[in-house]
Order: structure tokens, then C-alpha cells, then sequence
């Protein structure tokens, strides 16, 4: 008996280096910090450490503006993560150039991940010369309109169903004393709700000729005059909101505070976390109800190249493992978002995610900033969009003007 | 042992100048320990410093994104820079807050420390107090100032309660002055400090001199202004330089309290630099942001410290 034991013991100590090595621990940095958000990540830390592996959670607060440079600097400055957090699109392209990934491509082959990945497009921001560089892990679309039921009853209106009826209804909601439109101080938000009042005013056709073909003389059309003066509307509507985050501006909806506000569908996190269910608590109108079109931008992981091979071996496990359908289905019903698969079940999803769906799957998508803009470029748009939206004294006109400088000179 | 060993030479060369030539030394040889043991130092400044900063001039004529790239565009990147808006008000912005916390820092940090001075008691409690703020970082500073300049929950709203219902105060919700919420919480954080070098410097004048102003029958504000402030120059030029460097350098305090905000009404240089290069991925642009502080700096330190240091070389 007791030999017994001593031999299993022996076994398993001769064992160990050999399970030791599955254990990796493994860096991941990233910016999801609300709540719902939180959530999510979880799904994957859960997920990865079922593998045997170990999660080591990086998050850094303060959102993308704050995160991506300490994670640039990491990676240039010779401190790399196991796997970081990018938008898809071109924030990371210079990093790729500069040969600091490692290249998916093999993986990506084996898993098929061309055939599965849908919209096609989100793995053509990830590849750069034919290679493979990022695991795309959802879809998050910025055009969405969050309305609160609880507000819109305070002042005795039904709740809107499009962009015109809400502004409508903004002296009702005055009246009540709610501030009729949430917004965060961050230039970032200014510039989304600009995307996606562009797109619910200008229209798609206007949308692309500025965004695609970089048109500075459509940017100067007189249509574009009226998005911009619908962002007049909205800055007048704004003023009274007086919050950094946009999890904050997005607790005036859920509490009633506020009567809307113009967010990503990551803003759904936050719904979920407070107990509220769509079109019972809140509403949302995906393209602000007028046109139904998203955007596909959303979130991506990078591999940095790391010497260790039992490290590099442990980042295939990882990319791998946020592709596969059940890590999928998990993250992004916490995350509020939409699959990057279309093959996937989403039986649980809500009445906003089953809407971005339907769009999605009739194929109405949109390139996102991030992919058709450099980041200097979008931290232009963002300083100036945020300059118009908190100081009264620019004129709708001014505002295009500069514009529409920025469209021309854009890379 | 070897210290001696070593120092030996050059004063026995001085002193007896028999064996060598009977000039005196050669100036660079002279204290030669010193100088071999401060050349780490030098190399550091060299290229640490100096290397850095002309490796950030060159660059800043190149159109770098998110790495340095030696491909030179002339002075675009200048012309951008002067051309948008941001950094115009991140000039004016520094302006402000510059002359505002200089005037200030050094009028509250003198009056607080001469009342210190009128030989109270509890003086360590009250200087204690003073000083604290200074042992935080800009970050808390920032926070806290933040929640207490914030109309919903801070002093706006506490003054309200109290009965006061049209009171409004909100500096960090309203773009024209803003920088004078930036500018409340930096002389909080700061004037502490300026407080306690003014004291060292009134505790440094002569018991005799305050006797004989008194037995003149000088007024004691008087004594201040004419007598006392002009003996403390070298503990003003101390002060100068330590709020100087904090005022260039201000950015966390800033971004803590209102990232710039609201719009870009309260954007500093630094703050330009630090989203040219790591926001929008655009090195070269931050380059030439920083090159422009650095000229702005030196247009004023080096004239100044010219006539402030270069004269007294001459007697020592």
C-alpha cells in the first residue's frame, strides 16, 4: 500500500514537468472595464484556463485612448504581453510592418477561419500582404440609439421609433426635467455619435463617397449641412450632461435620467448588468431607426512575438480558442456584441442583438472608422467633433468647413 | 587612502611648481578625481539628454507614424502644428495657467509663510497642513478636484443645498474658464511648497535686521517690501525654477481633472505631445510639438539665466 502511494507519487512528480509545461501563463492585456464588459473577458479567462493554461488579466482603464498607447509602447519597448487588444482596422499596422506579431496564418488555414469568419471583411483588416496577424473576436457597430422607457413615460411621450420623433420629443422631455441626450466627455463619443448621425441624416450613399472615396468636395455638399446641423440639434440637446465615461452616460438612460443616448451596442452590457430587458426598459434603434445600415468595426487580439516557444505555443492555443463557437456564443452574450461566425446559435440573444442580426445578415454593413481611417486621421476628427459638441460658439458651418479640410488631407 | 594619493599631485605642482613647468596647471587637469568620477554623469547628460533631444529635432522634420522613419518632409509637421487649432489653445492655455500660478503661488505662498513667521503657535501643525497637499500626486489633486468642482455632487451642489439655489459654479463644465478650474487645484496642490522655501528664507534674515527696522521705526509691511523681500532674491529664484519646470510640465494634473476637456478647451502642450505621438500614432507631429516647447523654454531660461548666473562666474 504505502509503496503503492510513494510510486504514485513518484509518477506524478515525474509527471509534473510535463503538465507544468501546458501551464503557461499568458498576458492579456485589454480596455474592458465596465461592468458587462467585465463579464465578457471573463468568458474568455474562464475558457483559456480550462486549457490548462493561465490568464494573466491586464485590464487598463480609461478606454482605448488610455489603453493603446501603454500598449504600443510595450510592444516597441521591448516588454511585450502574451496578447493584446487592438479595434481591428489599421491602429496596429504599423506594429505588423514592423514584423512585432506573430503570423496566424498557418492556424488560420488549419481552422478555416477564411469560410467561417463572417463579414469577410473583418479578417481582411487583420491581414496585411496575405498573412494573418489578429483574431478578430466581434462585431460591434457604433450607429445605435439607446432609449429610456422610464424617461419617456416621466414626460408623457410615447418613446420615439426614429431620430425625428426623438428630437420631437425633446421639449417634452425637458419639461420633465430629463436631459433629453446623454453624452460623455470624451472626444471619441462625439465623434461616434457624428457617425452615426451621418449616417441616419446624409444617408449610405453620402457616407460612402466622404468615408470611401475621401470626397472633400461631398463633405462640403449642402447634404453634409445637414448632418452637421443635426449635430447642432445634438449639442444643444447634450448640454446639460455633465459625465467623463461613457458607462456613465449610459447609467442617465438606465436610470432615467436621461431620455437617449447615442452609444455602440456595447452599451447593452450595461443594460444586461442592471436587469433591464429590451423593449421592456430600453429601446434601441440600430442606425438611429432611419437607415438600419452598422458598421462592422469591434475588437481584435494581437500576438506579440514572445521568445519562449511554450509561450508562442500557448498564444495559437488562445486564438484558436476565440474563434471556436462555444467561446464565441459565451463572449459575446455578456459582451452585448455580435459573433464573428455566422454559423453560430444565438438562441439566448435579445430582441437588440436578434436586430443587429437580422441587418447583419441582410448583409447592410458598413466598413468602421477605424478601418478606413488612420488613427491620426480619426484623433483629428475626434478633437474636432468634440471641440463642436461642448463649445456653443462654433457655427454648424465652421464646423463643416474644418471638416471637411481634415477629409481632404486624410490618410 | 587613494583620495589623498590622488589629490596630492596637483597641489604639490601648484604649491611648489619645481619639478613641472612653474605655470600654473592647466584648467582641465585640474581636480582631476572629480572630473573622472563625474564622467559617467556627463555621458549620461550627453547623450542621454542632449542626444535625445537633437535625435528628437532631426526627427521632427520626417513624417514618423507610429516609428521614428528618417523619410523628411521640411516643416510640414510645423505648419500643421501652427495650423491646428489644439495646439493654439494648448498655447494660451499654458500662458494663462503659467503667469496666473506664478503671480499666485508666490503671493499666497509669501503671505502664508509671514504669517508662519509672526512666531504663532501650533506653527508645525499649520505648516504640516499646508504642505500636505503637495505629498499627493497630481492624480489624486486632479480627483479629488474634479469631484468637488463637479456642479452635481461638489461645491456647487453643497451651496445650493444650503439655501443658495441660483449659486453656479462649474469650472469644469465650462469651456472659458476652465483653466482656472485646472489652475485652483494646481495652487492647492502647490503653494505649500513656495510656503515653506519663503519661511526657510525669512527664518535666514538676521534677528538684527527686523531690531533695526523697528528702532527706525519702519512699518512692519514696510520691512517686508523694502527690506526683507530684496535679501530673500536667491530663495524667490529657488521658487521661480521649481514652479516654472512644474508649470511647462503640467499634464497629469489636467488630464485627471478633465482630459482636456470640456471640447479641447483645456488642452496643455504636453498633453498635444503625448496624444500626437501615442493617440494618433503620429511621431512626427508630437516632435515638432515638443521641439516648439523646448524653443519656448529656452527663449526664456537662457536670457534670464544668462543675466542671473552668467554675471557672478566672474567672482567665483
Amino acid at each position: 500500500m504505502r509503496f503503492h502511494t510513494r510510486l504514485l507519487a513518484l509518477a506524478a512528480t515525474v509527471a509534473m514537468p510535463f503538465g507544468a509545461a501546458q501551464a503557461t501563463d499568458l498576458e492579456v492585456t485589454h480596455w474592458w472595464t465596465s461592468g458587462g464588459e467585465a463579464a465578457a473577458v471573463a468568458e474568455f479567462a474562464k475558457a483559456f484556463d480550462a486549457t490548462g493554461n493561465k490568464w494573466v488579466d491586464g485590464a487598463i482603464a480609461g478606454g482605448g485612448g488610455t489603453a493603446r498607447p501603454v500598449m504600443i509602447s510595450r510592444i516597441t519597448g521591448g516588454d511585450p504581453m502574451g496578447a493584446t487588444q487592438f479595434n481591428h482596422g489599421r491602429q496596429a499596422e504599423e506594429l505588423i510592418e514592423a514584423g512585432l506579431f506573430v503570423d496566424l496564418t498557418e492556424l488560420a488555414e488549419k481552422e478555416n477561419w477564411k469560410d467561417v469568419v463572417n463579414p469577410p471583411s473583418l479578417l481582411d483588416s487583420c491581414t496585411l500582404d496575405g498573412r494573418i496577424y489578429c483574431v478578430p473576436v466581434n462585431i460591434h457597430s457604433p450607429q445605435w440609439l439607446w432609449l429610456s422607457h422610464k424617461a419617456f413615460e416621466d414626460a408623457g411621450v410615447p418613446v420615439p421609433t426614429n431620430w425625428d420623433e426623438y428630437v420631437a420629443a425633446v421639449p417634452a422631455l425637458v419639461e420633465a426635467g430629463k436631459v433629453p441626450l446623454a453624452l460623455g466627455n470624451q472626444p471619441w463619443q462625439s465623434n461616434l455619435l457624428f457617425g452615426a448621425v451621418q449616417i441616419a441624416i446624409g444617408g449610405i450613399d453620402l457616407w460612402k463617397q466622404v468615408n470611401l472615396g475621401k470626397d472633400a468636395e461631398a463633405a462640403r455638399s449642402p447634404e453634409m449641412a445637414k448632418v452637421f446641423q443635426a449635430m447642432a440639434n445634438a449639442r444643444e440637446m447634450a448640454k446639460e450632461s455633465n459625465v467623463q465615461d461613457w458607462n456613465q452616460a449610459t447609467n442617465m438612460v438606465i436610470t432615467g435620467e436621461a431620455g437617449g443616448q447615442i452609444m455602440g451596442d456595447w452599451a447593452q452590457g450595461e443594460f444586461q448588468v442592471a436587469n433591464q430587458v429590451a423593449g421592456q426598459d430600453y429601446s434601441c434603434l440600430p442606425g438611429l431607426g432611419v437607415h438600419e445600415y452598422i458598421s462592422t468595426g469591434g475588437d481584435a487580439f494581437y500576438f506579440p512575438k514572445l521568445d519562449d516557444p511554450e509561450q508562442t505555443k500557448a498564444q495559437l492555443e488562445l486564438a484558436s480558442l476565440m474563434v471556436s463557437k462555444p467561446v464565441q456564443v459565451a463572449f459575446n452574450l455578456k459582451k452585448g456584441s455580435l459573433p464573428i461566425r455566422g454559423d453560430v446559435d444565438l438562441e439566448a440573444a435579445n430582441d437588440c442583438m436578434k436586430k443587429g442580426l437580422e441587418i447583419l445578415a441582410a448583409g447592410r454593413m458598413l466598413p468602421s472608422g477605424d478601418q478606413v481611417f488612420s488613427a491620426d486621421t480619426q484623433t483629428q476628427f475626434n478633437d474636432l467633433m468634440v471641440e463642436f459638441m461642448k463649445d456653443p460658439s462654433i457655427s454648424a458651418e465652421d464646423a463643416q468647413k474644418r471638416y471637411a479640410d481634415i477629409v481632404e488631407n486624410a490618410d | 587612502m587613494t583620495r589623498t594619493g590622488g589629490n596630492a599631485p596637483p597641489v604639490r605642482g601648484s604649491a611648489g611648481g619645481s619639478r613641472m613647468s612653474s605655470n600654473r596647471p592647466i584648467r582641465l587637469f585640474r581636480n582631476l578625481n572629480a572630473k573622472i568620477s563625474a564622467i559617467p554623469m556627463i555621458a549620461t547628460a550627453l547623450v542621454v539628454f542632449v542626444g535625445g533631444t537633437v535625435w528628437t529635432i532631426i526627427y521632427s522634420f520626417t513624417n514618423s507614424k507610429l516609428l521614428p522613419r528618417a523619410k523628411f518632409v521640411g516643416l510640414d509637421q510645423y505648419e500643421r502644428l501652427w495650423n491646428s487649432n489644439k495646439w493654439l489653445i494648448s498655447i494660451e492655455n499654458l500662458f494663462i495657467f503659467g503667469i496666473c500660478s506664478l503671480i499666485f503661488s508666490f503671493i499666497i505662498g509669501f503671505v502664508l509663510a509671514a504669517l508662519l513667521d509672526q512666531k504663532i503657535r501650533f506653527e508645525d501643525t499649520f505648516r504640516s497642513i499646508f504642505l500636505f497637499p503637495f505629498a499627493l500626486s497630481f492624480i489624486v489633486t486632479g480627483l479629488v478636484w474634479q469631484w468637488l468642482l463637479n456642479p452635481d455632487f461638489g461645491i456647487q451642489s453643497v451651496v445650493r443645498s444650503l439655501g443658495w439655489e441660483s449659486f453656479d459654479f462649474d469650472p469644469l463644465y465650462n469651456a472659458n474658464i476652465v483653466i482656472y478650474g485646472i489652475l485652483i487645484a494646481a495652487l492647492w496642490q502647490g503653494t505649500g511648497l513656495v510656503m515653506c522655501l519663503m519661511l526657510a528664507g525669512l527664518r535666514g534674515i538676521d534677528e538684527d535686521i527686523w531690531k533695526a527696522a523697528r528702532v527706525d521705526g519702519i512699518p512692519m509691511w514696510k520691512t517686508y517690501l523694502f527690506i526683507v523681500i530684496p535679501m530673500m532674491r536667491p530663495v524667490f529664484i529657488t521658487a521661480v525654477v521649481i514652479i516654472a519646470s512644474g508649470i511647462v510640465r503640467v499634464y497629469d494634473l489636467v488630464v485627471a481633472q478633465t482630459s482636456g476637456g470640456p471640447g479641447i478647451a483645456s488642452e496643455v502642450p504636453a498633453k498635444y505631445v503625448y496624444d500626437a505621438m501615442f493617440l494618433s500614432q503620429n511621431l512626427g507631429q508630437g516632435f515638432a510639438a515638443s521641439t516648439m516647447m523646448l524653443l519656448s523654454v529656452a527663449i526664456v531660461v537662457i536670457p534670464w539665466a544668462y543675466l542671473e548666473f552668467g554675471g557672478r562666474k566672474s567672482h567665483g
